[in-house]
């Protein structure tokens, strides 16, 4: 899962392209980076919008490297100016500096100050008078051609990319693109930067976050799921519902939360895992179904995209605000898992891992996977399969003696299905004996609690828990999409000669107190990193004690990215 | 191999319920465990999901699969069940309180749905397991709990004109004191292809000692009932005074049971990211 160690020492290529509504940056952006992919890069593009449903102003931020690419860089080397209107709403989250480039049409009017201000170096090529010689031209696809040109890109390399993203408009649209795009590419020589390009890979995949959760989840067996609509968790139903059908699965569209979440249980019940998506405002709603899965012994699985909170909060920004309530969201003594994916790439992988241990420990498994994660686009290697030897334990042959709820060694204990002759129960989320009898007995309470308790406690979860990298005294923890900037200072750290050490927690629950105590043994200083306000990760690993009191935290809110010369600051400065 | 005829009793799971003597919900069990044995439904292949309340006890009691779930929600399980696992019978259970006020969202769906399931609504117009709060059957002018001490002072709920209204396929009402009726009723839901919905008159004995009038009050319903005609049933419904017993309207519609095509291979749809 580590492959991204050396990213950060590697030279990486940051373009961001913003426009008003219609003028096609995100899809401007879409092809560069497709482009940059056909040259064998690795990439990444995130996209920042305007409060309009449709159609409002936005920016796309594309950054390609010879190395995987977890996160965005500390400024950008090149802004594309479709025009300049409303460009104040993302003069923030653009930072730029006097080794910038800004490209940019004269006939839209000078570059606003904000901009300039950092001694940016300006471009200027008429886009639109080019495009307004073409029929039906448009003035991104000139802008495209000259960036691809400053990005030192090749050009039959954006053409392929080109065809295969607008294809499906028609060939007349395509024709018109590419001799626009030929007309930005050849307006000048002057190739900003010269990285190498790798050579196109035939193992490379482009893919967001949510289809890798959705891809994470078929890999672990998911062949039911109901969810309802929420941003920005909609394109995992929407990329899962025509393909479980074809795997002999399916998706209902529910009518709420409350129905998505006991519509999985009764699935799962029924012996299909069973997986649901959704945001905060969903994962509320669903909470008190958690309860009953997790004590009725029905695995499910919940992937939740976070975003801005809390009520609705921030819809289509990011935030690693939710992890209070996926660990302490339940009533009652309520353990269960909670994992995180630390990359796009690594959605795949902790989804179906989610997916896997849910079924093995007949548990609730939630998966906190955020917007910027699951809305952006990245260009990856392609990630391997990985059989996991974890599955439902079933009891195919019941006899009189079957008990549902039996006290075994694991703590797990058989499920019979539906179906399935003389192992009739009833599941209940009322507390039970081992046969499933609803009891009020301390006895029975006590013992089924040990019991969902222990069957997570006492189980290996092995090596995945984490990715640990790097060593020396002083250390960052981190968790979930954060983990691609703090690997970036990381690399920078060592390309300088001084060590870090980088654990970025995959499982958050059950916290594997022992091994992150083994690794915070000798550490000088700890440093808690994560994209929220509270720092709920840092109060958590206090609550349960893993942290030496000289532990600090850094925990920014978003919707701002958490950059990577943010974290360095807090490692020097004391954070 | 002939296997013998199961009779209701084989149905019950002998585990003791809960429930006062008297109480309405004794008559739904065993009509439910009746209907079962006419059917000759194969124990393993049925599961009865609940939510909560005393009506929704049921599930243990009955030696097939159960779920006893959480406060309303006693059809989304069922249909997520029903939607993975076709082969089952499903039957859902609950009370006015489960069904129609905490899960009113899922009875409205549940009915446009259609999905292959039978919906027992054990109605007693009032909160049993709570101790006696009003539900949305109860009479506005009913002041016998402390938490509304006028009354609700809003009108009660028709549940069979909201079921008509969201598209169920089958409505009927029965009545705890009318067991071999109720039996039958059961019997034709359980057969209905489709969503059916039966509300059963099921007095509260303890909350709802008023309720012993129902003896008298309840009738069979005097048109020429079922009708597959919405307007007529809908005019019936509505102009009825809530007691009538029978099938009150059945029609068939397209019932709705994803698709489960195999045709792919998840190494195959994965290609789509290659570029
Ligand atoms: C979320 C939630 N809210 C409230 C309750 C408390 N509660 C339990 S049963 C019930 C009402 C049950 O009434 P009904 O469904 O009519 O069943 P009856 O007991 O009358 O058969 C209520 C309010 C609960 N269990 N869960
Ligand atoms: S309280 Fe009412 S509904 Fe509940 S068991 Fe007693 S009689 Fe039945
Ligand atoms: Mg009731």
């Amino acid at each position: 899962m580590s492959d991204s160690s050396k990213q950060a020492t590697s030279q990486s290529y940051s373009v961001a392209i913003t426009g008003s509504g219609g003028s096609g940056a995100v899809t401007t952006g879409r092809i560069l980076l497709e482009a940059a992919a056909q040259c064998g890069f690795q990439g990444l593009m995130t996209r920042s919008a305007g409060p309009q449903i449709r159609g409002g102003e936005s920016a796309a931020m594309v950054r390609f490297s010879q190395d995987p690419v977890e996160c965005m860089g500390d400024e950008y080397d090149l802004l594309v100016g479709l025009d300049w209107r409303n460009i104040e709403r993302f003069a923030d989250e653009l930072p730029l500096s006097d080794k910038s480039l800004i490209l940019s049409d004269p006939a839209a009017g000078e570059v606003p100050a904000l901009l300039r201000s950092n001694g940016a170096d300006i471009l200027e090529v008429p886009f639109k008078k080019f495009a307004s010689g073409l029929p039906g031209g448009r003035l991104n696809m000139v802008a495209l051609g000259a960036t691809a040109l400053v990005c030192g890109l090749d050009l039959k390399a954006l053409e392929t990319s080109v065809k295969a993203i607008l294809g499906n408009k028609g060939e007349g649209i395509v024709e018109t693109a590419l001799l626009a795009v030929r007309l930005g590419y050849n307006h000048d020589h002057r190739p900003r930067i010269t990285l190498e390009a790798p050579g196109k890979s035939a193992d490379h995949w482009s893919i967001t976050g949510n289809q890798a959760c959705g891809v994470g989840a078929l890999r672990g067996g998911t062949r039911f799921v109901a969810a309802y609509p929420i941003t920005p968790a909609s394109e995992i139903l929407e990329w899962l519902a025509p393909r479980l059908e074809k795997l002999g699965g399916s998706l209902l569209q529910a009518e709420d939360e409350l129905a998505s979440i006991n519509m999985i249980i009764g699935a799962s019940f029924g012996g299909v895992p069973s997986l649901t998506a959704t945001s905060g405002p969903g994962l509320s709603l669903m909470v008190e179904g958690l309860g009953l899965a997790l004590v009725s012994e029905t695995p499910v699985t919940v992937v939740n995209v976070m975003r801005g909170g809390p009520s609705t909060g921030i819809p289509t920004k990011s935030e690693q605000s939710d992890l209070n309530i996926a660990i302490y969201g339940l009533h009652g003594d309520a353990p269960h898992l909670v994992l995180a994916p630390l990359s796009i790439r690594d959605c795949v992988f902790t989804t179906q891992w989610a997916v896997q241990l849910a079924e093995h420990l007949q548990t609730v498994a939630l998966v906190l996977s955020d917007q910027s994660l699951g809305q952006s686009q990245a260009i990856i290697k392609a990630p391997p399969q990985r059989e996991l030897s974890l599955a439902r334990k079933v009891e195919a042959t019941p006899d009189a003696e079957y008990q549902r709820y039996a006290i075994t060694p694991d703590n797990v204990s058989a499920m019979s299905l539906p179906g399935t002759a003389g192992g009739m129960y009833t599941a209940d989320g009322l507390e039970h004996n081992p046969r499933g009898t609803p009891s009020s007995m301390a006895v029975d309470h006590r013992t089924q609690l040990n019991k969902r308790l222990h069957k997570l406690e006492d189980f290996d979860f092995g090596e995945d828990w984490a990715d640990v990298e790097g060593d020396g005294r002083q250390c960052i923890i981190t968790w979930g999409s954060s983990t691609g900037a703090v690997k970036e200072v990381a690399g920078w750290l060592l390309a300088q000669g001084s060590s870090i050490k980088i654990i970025s927690i995959r499982l958050l629950a059950p916290l594997q107190h022992d091994r992150l105590k083994d690794l915070l043994k000798d550490m000088e200083k700890v440093l808690v990193v994560e994209q929220n306000h509270a720092g709920q990760l840092f109060h958590y690993l206090h609550a349960e004690g893993v942290l030496p009191v000289s532990a600090e935290s850094l925990a920014q809110p978003g919707p701002l990215p958490l950059r990577p010369g943010r974290i360095l600051r807090a490692l020097g400065g004391g954070g | 191999m002939t296997v013998p005829a199961l009779k209701a009793k084989d149905y019950k799971s002998g585990i003791k319920a809960v429930w006062c003597p008297g109480c309405g919900h004794f008559a739904v069990l065993s009509a439910l465990t009746k209907a079962m044995a006419h059917l000759g439904l194969v124990k393993e292949e049925v599961a009865v999901v609940s939510g909560i309340g005393c009506s929704s006890r049921l599930p243990a009691y009955i030696d097939t699969y159960g779920f006893h779930g959480i406060h309303g929600r006693a059809l989304a399980a069922a249909s997520g069940l029903k939607a993975a696992r076709p082969d089952l019978t499903v039957i859902a259970a609950g009370g006015d309180g489960d069904g129609f006020s905490i899960g009113g969202n899922h009875f409205l769906h549940a009915c446009r749905r259609n999905m292959n399931m039978a919906y027992i609504v054990m109605d007693n117009e009032v909160y049993g397991m709570t101790k006696g709060q009003a539900s949305p059957t109860t009479l506005p002018d009913w002041s016998n709990s402390k938490m509304t001490p006028h009354g609700t002072g809003i009108p009660s709920f028709n549940p069979a004109a909201i079921a008509l209204a969201a598209g169920a396929g089958f409505i009927a009402r029965g009545f705890s004191g009318e067991p071999s009726e109720l039996t039958r009723l059961l019997v034709e839901a359980i057969e209905h292809p489709g969503f059916a919905f039966v509300q059963v008159l099921s007095g509260c004995v303890t909350y709802r000692p008023d309720q012993k009038l129902w003896k008298e009050e309840v009738h069979p319903s005097e048109s020429d009932l079922p009708t597959d005609d919405p307007v007529k049933a809908a005019q019936i419904i509505q102009a009825g005074d809530g007691k009538a017993t029978g099938v009150i309207y059945a029609k068939q519609f397209p019932v709705w049971q994803p698709e489960n095509r195999t045709d792919s291979k998840l190494n195959t749809i994965e290609k789509e990211f290659l570029l």
